[in-house]
């Protein structure tokens, strides 16, 4: 077995008594104090998670615009410099290679976030498509990346009000980060990226400003309750963005890879959908259970908030509306559960 | 609040990591501290039927975790006595208190001379540490 990469957060992490397991190959904090203390905290306050296991890619050039638009679902039109937005690499059948997040730095300078398990393929894709006049570049050992998520995040770390999917450079704690706001939990706080070198300085800053460690583990938990999918579970390169309820992200008049067949299916509409159901008995859904009915479930877990069990799963699209009642093969039992609206929790106002 | 690390010298082990408290020929079950923070806190526990019976050795349940779940493996062979309910309705007793209100079953033993096989105190610490 291939040695696990770290991440320069390691000893912080270590030190703390994280509990450290196997991830896409690097050794990653799953908990520090527990899974839902840390999930609360970021839904009631603050919390600072690691993912500098995540990709980050340059696409650079004059062409630059011109080879991603190619190749990525979501208009890249709509962006000036400053501007994230969030999108899909493609296949030629319209399944997902990855999801990411384009950030447009200039008009001929692109950063790409991808998933960690990803990083080789995506960049693998991206660099035998490249054209004259755009360049593709991994850089994702030279940053760290911390995501500062909740509430109070952009309170605790003094930083000005910005609108959601918009970056700028700023400094935190002494340290100069690329400042992005964007999340995978559902709630307020921003992204940082800094030099790999500089990451403790930054990630002290961050505990002092009071934001707790989170792991991986409330990462999964917040992320599921908001009903973000997860590349490998819930979307993956034989499933499409239209059955995945990711059409948002595709404009389907551009011309990028596997279109055609994305347009095709939401002609005739797609034959299964990704909904969001709770369990109605006491049952903790998991990935690759069946749903009955010709379904099966891609993430489940116990929703910390909601204090029940929670999940996303492909069923038959005419039987995927919210209320319609599952029935789910929890280890030999049916368990009954209910489809409904996405997310699966929302702040009371 | 998770409890702190602990192996109380008048329960008997067993090496799956769980506990037996012996009453005449009953025992009162549960897993032990090191189970608990293993698996981290507690969502889930699908019990056995009460008056069902669990066979040593045997699993005879599941605990459930936000990130896994894990069968609980009988100490000692009997009939069910007793569920604790209060674990299906709460299971983070577990992790709060395993050894008191965490406890999972109540059994009347069907072979009380299983109880020799069971580990001591200070075996289960040696078999932690050398695990």
């Amino acid at each position: 077995m291939q040695t696990p990469l770290r991440t320069p957060l390691h000893e912080r992490h270590a030190a703390v008594g994280a509990r450290l397991v196997p991830f896409a190959g690097w050794e990653m904090p799953v908990q520090y104090e527990g899974v839902i203390p840390e999930h609360k905290a970021v839904r009631s306050d603050c919390g600072v998670f690691d993912v500098s296991h995540m990709g980050e890619l340059h696409v650079e050039g004059p062409k630059a615009k011109e080879l991603l638009q190619s190749l990525l679902s979501n208009d890249l039109d709509g962006l000036t410099d400053g501007d994230a937005q969030y999108t899909l690499l493609t296949n030629e059948r319209g399944g997902i290679v990855d999801d990411l997040i384009v950030y447009r730095l200039d008009a001929g300078h692109f950063l790409i976030v991808c998933n960690a398990s990803n990083r080789e393929p995506v960049y693998a894709w991206l660099k035998e498509r490249e054209i004259r006049g755009s360049e593709v570049r991994d850089a994702s050992d030279e940053y760290a990346l911390l995501a500062v998520q909740g509430p109070r995040a952009i309170e605790r770390l003094g930083l000005p009000e910005a609108k959601p999917f918009t970056h700028a450079m700023g400094s935190v704690g002494g340290v100069e980060a690329m400042i992005a706001r964007t999340g995978y939990t559902g709630e307020e706080g921003c992204e940082l990226m800094c030099p790999a070198e500089d990451a403790v300085e930054l990630w002290d800053a961050v505990v002092d400003a009071g934001a707790v460690p989170c792991g991986l583990g409330a990462r999964d938990t917040l992320r599921l309750e908001v009903c973000y999918p997860l590349h490998g579970n819930d979307i993956t390169p034989d499933t499409d963005a239209i059955s995945a309820g990711l059409g948002w992200t595709c404009a389907l008049a551009e011309d990028f890879t596997g279109v055609e067949e994305l347009r095709r299916i939401k002609e005739a509409g797609p034959e299964r959908k990704l909904v969001a159901f709770m369990m109605e008995e006491k049952a903790v859904p998991r990935n690759g259970m069946t749903i009955q009915g010709g379904g099966e479930v891609t993430s489940g877990t116990h929703s910390p908030m909601l204090d029940r069990g929670i999940g996303m799963g492909y069923v038959p699209a005419a039987s995927a509306a919210p209320g319609t009642e599952l029935t789910i093969d929890v280890r030999g039992k049916d368990r009954r559960a209910t489809i409904v609206p996405k997310p699966i929790y929302k702040r009371e106002e | 609040m998770a409890a702190e690390e602990s192996y109380p010298g008048e329960l008997k082990y067993h090496p799956e990591h769980d506990w037996a408290r012996i009453e005449g020929d009953e025992a009162t079950v549960g897993v032990t501290w090191f189970a608990q923070d293993a698996l981290g806190e507690l969502v889930h526990f699908e019990p056995p039927e009460a008056g069902a019976t669990v066979a040593k050795d045997s699993t005879y349940g599941e605990v459930e975790s936000v990130k896994a779940v894990s069968d609980v493996v009988a100490p000692l062979s009997g009939e069910i006595l007793e569920v604790n309910q209060k674990v299906v309705d709460a299971p983070e007793m577990v992790n709060e208190d395993p050894y008191g209100e965490g406890w999972l079953l109540r059994i009347r033993l069907s072979d009380p001379a299983e109880v020799e096989a069971l580990l001591e105190q200070n075996a289960y610490e040696q078999l932690l540490k050398d695990s």
